[in-house]
């Protein structure tokens, strides 16, 4: 316990010499408490219209001014910190889930498993990844749509939730190839060691041995890539918005806004700066964290 | 190394069948009828499944894949649906011209930026000029293309009206700096991203302290000794966006109404053209199998402890 406490404090000694990585750190927890606490933090609500205040300029009424709907601006984006907050960490669950799996078993069982494998994930790499994501979102939501009206949810279908699942969905399976090969290289590497192999000795099965030896052990540069993947699904579900196919209105999602209003570009260009920005300084957060994580746990940096 | 090309060269028929059935079976079971799109929402049924028997949109799908298959392998890869009477491989190659010549450029410029400052992060790392370095960089890539062209065409082409903000009138014209700058600044931080973490590792080798310690001065270490070794991920860096520079930006050629392969694929896509959107993956994905191939064997060149099979 003493040792992995000192570890820990190492850890966060690294982590909090790197100022980037501190000052992303506390622009990612704004966002989450944002996210959590949209209801009580905004304003106005995601959806409220006041067509007597549109295109306003900032004021102490909208502090980052309205849209073409007379929606506030501030307000969406509160509530569109709650959208990422919930699409990022969902997307990244499941090409985690899908990554881990398909990399471990690949790294342990080698063969014809880690030639299917890998070559399935040649064959999601070779697809350019948003013409993929463009092309899957657009064929999966009128299906779900209609299922989920099917079953009784249409009033959910009308609040633009539904287009969570989705998007969420479509960005999940296109992100698992690239943890999966990075998982793959570091179960070849780990099960080399003489410790698996006293495990293999004991007579531990191979699943207790990924689950509990292999898995846990291959994670540090995982959890790095994490922090951008966090990053990358936010921007990659303002991409699918910005091509009108991700979150759907009225629910507020950043990407969603900047298409909103893109073609007054021109004339009000703050409508498409401020949502835009804020997608860049959460998504320039979460890779300053990783290059911190990376620092603090790759012990062949020297220091 | 004889059976490592071979091996790759059978394996692209199949990658390029898996990807192009993939595609296809999207395309059938996707969104929109191609038909209806063409004849406008309002048309009539007769003339919809008329249309649709002459393009064989009728047939089962296997039989349609084939069919598009064989015509490929003859260099026929049908007609835009949306551009009727245009052949798919004339298309394409017009506007990759366009996009390789931005992206080629780009990544010139990327590099030009990126490498150098990537080597000066890592030689001052944790200073002051490091952490500018990287949070500027970092900064600027994360910008959506979404968002950093509306903001440079704003202060360069609306309020300085010193740019053009879009169109296309070849590499050396007024109108190709804009998106070449804008494209550039990705390739620009993942080569100072990419040589700052190399140079980083390679500068804490024995071998860098052996050369400091024979005398040698700082820049021929630096360069001779801790560069050159660091190069071996970068090539992997190059090789992965120049298979890329294939694909075009479908953000940024959309925007700028550059007419590359990045607007044919999204204008496509919104169209339903199919026959455009299946040769367009199919090209990206070759060029990706052909890049990962060259990478494979830059890097025996490079580092000869490094053997492939």
């Amino acid at each position: 316990m003493g040792l992995r406490r000192s570890r820990t404090l190492e850890f966060l000694g690294h982590f909090s010499q790197n100022p980037l990585a501190v000052i992303g750190l506390g622009l990612v927890l704004m966002m989450v408490l944002a996210g959590i606490f949209a209801p009580v933090l905004a304003p106005y609500s995601f959806r409220a219209q006041d067509l007597n205040a549109v295109n306003q300029a900032p004021t102490w009424a909208h502090p980052l001014g309205t849209d073409q709907l007379g929606r506030d601006q501030f307000s969406r984006i509160i509530w569109g910190a709650r959208t990422a907050l919930i699409v990022a960490p969902a997307t990244v669950a499941i090409s985690l889930l899908l990554g881990v799996i398909f990399g471990a078993l690949a790294g342990y069982f080698g063969g014809w498993v880690d030639a299917l494998v890998m070559r399935l994930a040649d064959i999601m790499f070779a697809f350019p990844g948003i013409l993929l994501a463009l092309f899957l979102a657009a064929t999966l939501t009128p299906r779900v749509d209609n299922w989920l009206k099917s079953v009784g949810l249409g009033d959910f279908v009308k609040t633009g939730y539904a287009s969570f699942l989705v998007v969420t969905m479509v960005l999940g399976l296109v992100g698992w190839p690239g943890l999966a090969r990075l998982v793959r290289g570091q179960v070849l590497v780990i099960k080399e060691e003489p410790y698996i192999e006293a495990a293999r000795a004991v007579g531990l099965t191979p699943g207790r041995l990924l689950w509990h030896y292999l898995v846990p052990n291959a994670l540090p540069p995982v959890i790095v890539t994490l922090s951008f993947g966090l990053g990358g699904a936010i921007v990659a579900e303002a991409t699918l918005s910005f091509f009108g196919i991700g979150i759907q209105p009225p629910a507020a999602s950043w990407g969603r806004m900047i298409i909103d209003n893109y073609t007054l570009w021109r004339t009000y260009p703050l409508l498409v700066w401020i949502p835009g920005i804020i997608v860049g300084a959460i998504q320039a957060s979460f890779s300053f964290i990783g290059d911190g994580l990376n620092d603090a746990l790759n012990p062949r940096i020297g220091r | 190394m004889f059976a490592f090309l071979i091996k790759r060269l059978l394996w692209l028929p199949i990658l390029l069948n898996a990807v192009g059935i993939i595609t296809f079976a999207l395309g059938l079971y996707g969104p929109g009828d191609p038909v209806e799109v063409m004849l406008g929402p309002r048309s009539n049924p007769e003339a919809v499944a008329r249309v649709r028997r002459e393009l064989g949109l009728d047939r089962p799908f296997f039989e349609q894949y084939v069919l598009y298959v064989d015509r490929a392998l003859h260099g026929d890869f049908g007609e835009s649906l949306k551009y009727r009477g245009q052949p798919v491989g004339e298309l394409i190659t017009k506007r990759l011209w366009v996009s390789l010549q931005l992206n080629l450029a780009s990544l010139a410029l990327g590099m030009a930026l990126g490498i150098p400052l990537g080597i000066l992060a890592a030689v001052r790392h944790n200073s002051w000029m490091d952490f500018l370095i990287v949070a500027v960089l970092v900064a600027i890539i994360s910008l959506p293309s979404f968002t950093i062209t509306p903001i440079l065409s704003y202060i360069f082409a609306v309020q300085l009206k010193v740019l053009p903000a879009g169109g296309w009138e070849g590499l050396l014209s007024k109108k190709a700096i804009l998106p070449v700058i804008i494209l550039s600044v990705g390739p620009a931080a993942v080569f100072m991203r990419q040589t700052r973490a190399s140079m980083l590792e390679v500068l804490g080798q024995d071998y860098v302290r052996t050369a400091r310690a024979k005398g040698l001065s700082s820049r021929v270490v630096l360069m001779e000794h801790a560069f050159r070794n660091a190069l071996i991920p970068l090539s992997t860096i190059f090789g992965l966006i120049l298979a890329g520079s294939v694909t075009g930006s479908f953000v940024v050629e959309n925007l700028l109404a550059i007419p590359g392969i990045g607007a044919l694929g999204v204008d496509s896509l919104f169209s339903r053209d199919y026959p455009v959107i299946i040769a367009l993956t199919l090209i990206i994905a070759s060029s990706y199998v052909l890049a990962n191939t060259l990478i494979d064997l830059t890097y025996q060149y490079l580092d000869p402890r490094i053997r492939i099979h």
